[in-house]
């Protein structure tokens, strides 16, 4: 840092706003997409659980190995492979992402009481039918406070894919590490906590939107 | 019209064994169209089992279960479910649906148009005695349970179905609700003519309910007659001490004021001055509990206001010391 220069220049930030409003939009994208096919892998896996206790195992053993890989290390080691890509970020995004969402989606199904379960097939519900009308909409409540986990964690993550060419608020990050620059760094940061506070509390609304009757009890 | 929508069901030889144990031994007894069946008996004797295996969320080890001569193992599951009502204790309404929508399941399920699964949850919340107005757009959560029960029965005769099957249906709910929802259930049964298979563990809730009672066992049938004769000659110790040793009294509810000995002989006098009248449809329990309450020795029976007999509390008397 430059001596006698102030912790946040807001001439800078002034004269940046399409640069910051273009990290925003990438930033918000590299999350989009590995939760939303996050969600979709973890759902089709969950449902290979549901059916298959068995797999339960060793589904959760792969998800949480990967999960505790360093993130660095992974964006790493998958570089040689694809590159300094969207696909590698995402890669490794969507990896993390899985853990928690199929937590939550299993707990989320699993938790449908008995007796509604048995008095949908008793009155005729076919398999297909049960999980898209019954188990998951009773389940969305806690499959959505997986997507707000996996949301939040993965916002953080993002700014570490800087490191491969990625990486929204994260590349201001780097860039003001790299030129001892604080203001360009501590917009990052902050941009980045802001947008998961925000994205967390729109998942919220769409909960509440989603499960009116968790309200009329 | 009533009567008219029932099917019979009929289980024949129908066993269902798990690995260690027969939860149900060779049933075989028949439930006439529109009637009300009670599958009665302690907890493990394959009441509930035998229900279910009539909708097939259990399947029978062997044996046939017809339901209007059809072999109901024929049928696919799915849509076999569809045509049979289906209540349980815990209800199981949707807690996510409101009532009017839990109501429409099976009409949804058989895609009839919204207008008309609407009209026909209105109409079907009004029959079980819940305002349409009040309770359609509520959520299962808002209800209590009494009232949650009443919608389960709603949603069990959506399409009215030819069969229901009720588990256990007012078990939990408390004793004025109960005597008051098992009365709904017999005007409701008496106007559509479902035939019921409703399985209890109270003796009381199958002799005011049933038409027939079958007590299980073991897995065993053990006696399957009406309540009446149920009462009367119990088929061995089991059956007699499952009754209750006051089974006597309990006759007295299924008989009638115009089946007892009523002396026609005699003239109104004959029956003192405290006498209440007695309507011949009364049950002797309630002709008993008006003697007493009159301090009499007999009642005047009156058909309207044509003067019938005098009916003696000595002859009631007798009638539950008849017992075997």
């Amino acid at each position: 840092m430059t001596e006698g220069e102030p912790l946040i220049r807001w001439d800078w930030i002034a004269g940046h706003l399409d640069e910051l409003a273009f990290r925003l939009g990438q930033h918000v994208e590299l999350t989009a997409i590995a939760v939303g096919v996050g969600l979709v892998i973890a759902f089709a896996l969950s449902l290979l659980i549901l059916r298959t206790p068995r797999l339960e195992a060793p589904i959760t053993w792969v998800t949480g190995t990967l999960y505790t890989i360093p993130s660095l290390a992974l964006f790493a080691l998958l570089v040689p492979i694809t590159g300094l890509s969207v696909l590698t970020a995402e890669i490794g995004l969507v990896s993390y992402t899985l853990l928690i969402l199929i937590r939550n989606i299993i707990r989320g199904i699993r938790g449908v009481p008995a007796d509604v379960r048995e008095a949908a097939v008793g009155m005729g519900y076919a398999p297909r039918e049960l999980l898209w009308r019954i188990e998951v909409p009773l389940a969305l409540a806690v499959i959505i406070a997986g997507v707000r986990l996996a949301t939040i964690s993965t916002i953080g993550l993002v700014t570490v894919t800087a490191l491969i060419g990625q990486g929204g608020f994260g590349f201001l990050i780097l860039i003001g590490i790299q030129r001892f620059f604080s203001t360009e760094l501590i917009a990052g940061a902050v941009l980045s906590v802001a947008l998961a506070i925000a994205a967390d509390a729109l998942l919220v609304l769409l909960q509440r939107r989603l499960t009116p009757w968790a309200r009329a009890a | 019209m009533p009567g008219q929508r029932g099917a019979t069901v009929e289980f024949r030889v129908v066993t269902k064994r798990y690995a260690d144990q027969t939860a149900v031994d060779a049933l075989s007894f028949q439930v006439p169209a529109g009637k009300i069946c009670i599958l009665v008996g302690p907890s493990g004797s394959g009441k509930t089992t035998s229900l279910k295996m009539v909708n097939r969320l259990i399947e029978p080890t062997s044996g046939a279960i017809l339901i209007d001569g059809n072999d109901v193992l024929q049928d696919d599951p799915v849509q076999l479910r569809r045509r049979i009502g289906y209540v349980i204790q815990q209800v199981g309404l949707f807690p996510h649906q409101t009532i009017a929508e839990n109501v429409g399941t099976v009409p949804r399920l058989l895609g009839w148009p919204e207008a008309r699964i609407a009209a026909r949850a209105t109409e079907l919340l009004a029959l079980v005695g819940l305002d349409p107005a009040r309770y359609a757009k509520r959520y299962p959560a808002q209800l209590s349970g009494g009232e949650r029960q009443r919608a389960g029965v709603a949603r069990a005769l959506a399409v009215e179905p030819p069969v229901m099957l009720m588990d256990e249906p007012f078990g939990a709910v408390d004793p004025i609700v109960r005597d008051r929802l098992q009365g709904e259930l017999l005007r409701i049964q008496r106007e559509l003519g479902t035939t019921i298979l409703f399985v209890t563990h109270d003796i009381d809730e199958a002799i005011r309910l049933g038409d027939r009672v079958a007590i299980m066992r073991d897995g065993k049938l053990v006696q399957y007659a009406p309540p009446g004769e149920l009462l009367a000659h119990p088929a061995d110790d089991f059956v007699a001490q499952f009754t209750g040793a006051d089974r006597g009294l309990k006759r007295l509810e299924v008989l009638t004021v115009g089946g007892a000995d009523v002396d026609a002989s005699v003239t109104r006098d004959a029956a003192g001055p405290n006498a209440p009248a007695l309507a011949p449809a009364m049950s002797l329990r309630q002709a008993l509990a008006l003697m007493l309450q009159h301090d009499a020795t007999a009642g005047v029976v009156l058909d309207g206001d044509r003067y019938v007999g005098v009916l003696a509390l000595a002859k009631i008397g007798k009638m539950i010391r008849s017992d075997p």
